[in-house]
């Protein structure tokens, strides 16, 4: 980068309204710590001080708050809303913008993005591996981006990567083709737990048996050292061992004594319990 | 404790007990009693096992939902494990209310609920000398029981298919000479 260039601070998005995971996305854990923890860290690695980017409403949310906050202070919502109030309140400043849904972002890639910045473009990001377009969601946005942002938003314009197609920016070949996969769905969290777990530590379990299940299993509980990230993965892996003849379909499940999710991150010593289909009364 | 498990015959009028409160016009009750049949099969006795810790969990939680949804002064609900002979007590619910209607109302509540939701399970044991877990054994087999179509497991597990070992004795007290409206 050529000196002189403006000084990075950090600004993740996490303002989304995650509509089609139904939950939160900043609050998805990979290896027990939230995306937005995550993406939080690895930004502060590399730029200080780094700002969440948040609606008005969700600033006094668990996750959120305790970190420095950057309310959207223009209408609208929606990244492009974020990215112009970060410009907006620190006027000379650019921003490493890093989406919190981004579980496979390195170090390297915003090594990358730093080294390779073009400080005379609007931005530097990344070209999509999947379909050649700007990334503007894991990219340097310069402060001459504000003004040309704020007369796209005037002309319709709220989407940051039409703006980007539209300004061009200084674009990079991302060196790993699945550093910018997002998460935007409970299957997409639920394989990136997996791929993140596959490369991390296996974990030591405690399985309980009822009823049909603990017959099939010929036993009530067992201690079990598996790489299975989430429940769904653990049963797969267990009705290879076991003559199981429920479909993980006819189950629920439960963690650490309360019904969870079949795509809830398993920790080490979690007590994991399936729950054949029930019969009281 | 509203919800508890009992590993020994239930005592229903010590469990009634609970229920008393001076505002309450009446109580009504469910008991679920093992019967000798089932599905065309000859039942000798019966098996409970519950997921106890999450079990009692949920069965709060039924009754804390009933005390929300009616107007009712309290709810409270006993579920045997272990073995049991044909004729026992396997389930008894008891609400007391104000009036009769909401008794009724939220008593039926409760034991739809916990049937449906409760981490328990019952084996039946044939006179044939057969034996099998209800809503298990058969299900994985015989998809037409429905359990795993259109299954959704937030709400409905175990939903599709409704075995009754009760033969559905409530029944409704009323207490006091100024009948309940």
């Amino acid at each position: 980068m050529s000196p002189g260039a403006a000084k990075i601070q950090g600004l993740i998005l996490a303002g989304g309204r995650s509509s089609r995971m139904q939950r939160d996305k900043a609050s998805l854990e990979y290896a027990g710590e939230s995306q937005l923890d995550r993406a939080y860290a690895l930004a502060a690695r590399h730029v200080e001080p780094v700002f969440v980017s948040v609606r008005a409403e969700q600033t006094g949310e668990p996750g959120r708050a305790g970190k420095p906050l950057i309310v959207d202070s223009f209408p609208g919502g929606g990244p492009i809303v974020g990215i112009r109030s970060a410009l907006a309140l620190f006027p000379g400043v650019a921003w490493l913008v890093l989406a919190c849904d981004l579980p496979f972002l390195s170090d390297a890639a915003i090594e990358q993005l730093l080294r390779d910045r073009d400080p005379t473009s609007f931005a530097t990001a990344y070209r999509s591996a999947h379909d050649g377009l700007p990334e503007p969601l894991c990219a340097i946005w310069e402060p001459a981006a504000a003004a040309a942002l704020e007369q796209a938003q005037r002309e319709g314009i709220d989407c940051p990567r039409k703006f980007l197609i539209r300004h061009g920016a200084k674009l990079l070949e991302p060196a790993d083709r699945r550093a910018l996969d997002n998460v935007n769905t409970p299957e997409e969290y639920a394989a990136a737990q997996a791929v993140l777990r596959a490369a991390a530590e296996p974990v030591l379990l405690n399985i309980h048996y009822y009823a049909l299940m603990r017959e099939q299993a010929g036993r009530s509980n067992e201690t079990l050292m598996t790489r299975a990230a989430t429940p769904a993965a653990l049963y797969a892996e267990l009705t290879a061992r076991y003559p199981f003849t429920l479909a993980h379909e006819q189950l629920k499940v439960a963690v650490n004594g309360e019904f969870s999710d079949w795509s809830r991150l398993l920790h080490a010593n979690d007590a994991v319990v399936f729950i054949p289909p029930v019969a009281g009364g | 404790m509203r919800f508890r498990f009992a590993d020994s015959p239930i005592d229903t009028s010590a469990a009634r007990l609970e229920l008393l409160d001076p505002s309450a016009g009446g109580y009504a009750s469910f008991e679920g009693w093992v019967r000798d049949h089932n599905e065309g099969l000859a039942v000798s006795r019966l098996e409970y096992e519950a997921f106890e810790a999450l079990a009692i969990k949920e069965g709060e939680r039924v009754l804390a939902e009933a005390l929300e949804r009616f107007p009712i002064k309290r709810a409270a609900c006993v579920h045997r494990i272990g073995d049991l002979a044909i004729g026992e007590l396997a389930v008894w619910v008891g609400v007391s209310s104000a009036h009769r209607g909401e008794a009724f109302d939220a008593c039926r509540y409760v034991i739809d609920e916990i049937k449906h939701r409760l981490p328990i399970w019952k084996k039946e044991h044939y006179a044939n000398g057969d034996s099998g877990w209800v809503n298990c054994d058969r299900c994985g087999a015989a998809p037409r029981h429905g359990h795993s179509q259109d299954h959704d497991l937030a709400q409905d597990h175990g939903r599709t298919q409704d075995h009754e070992h009760g033969t559905g004795h409530g029944h409704a007290h009323e207490h006091g000479h100024d009948p309940v409206t």
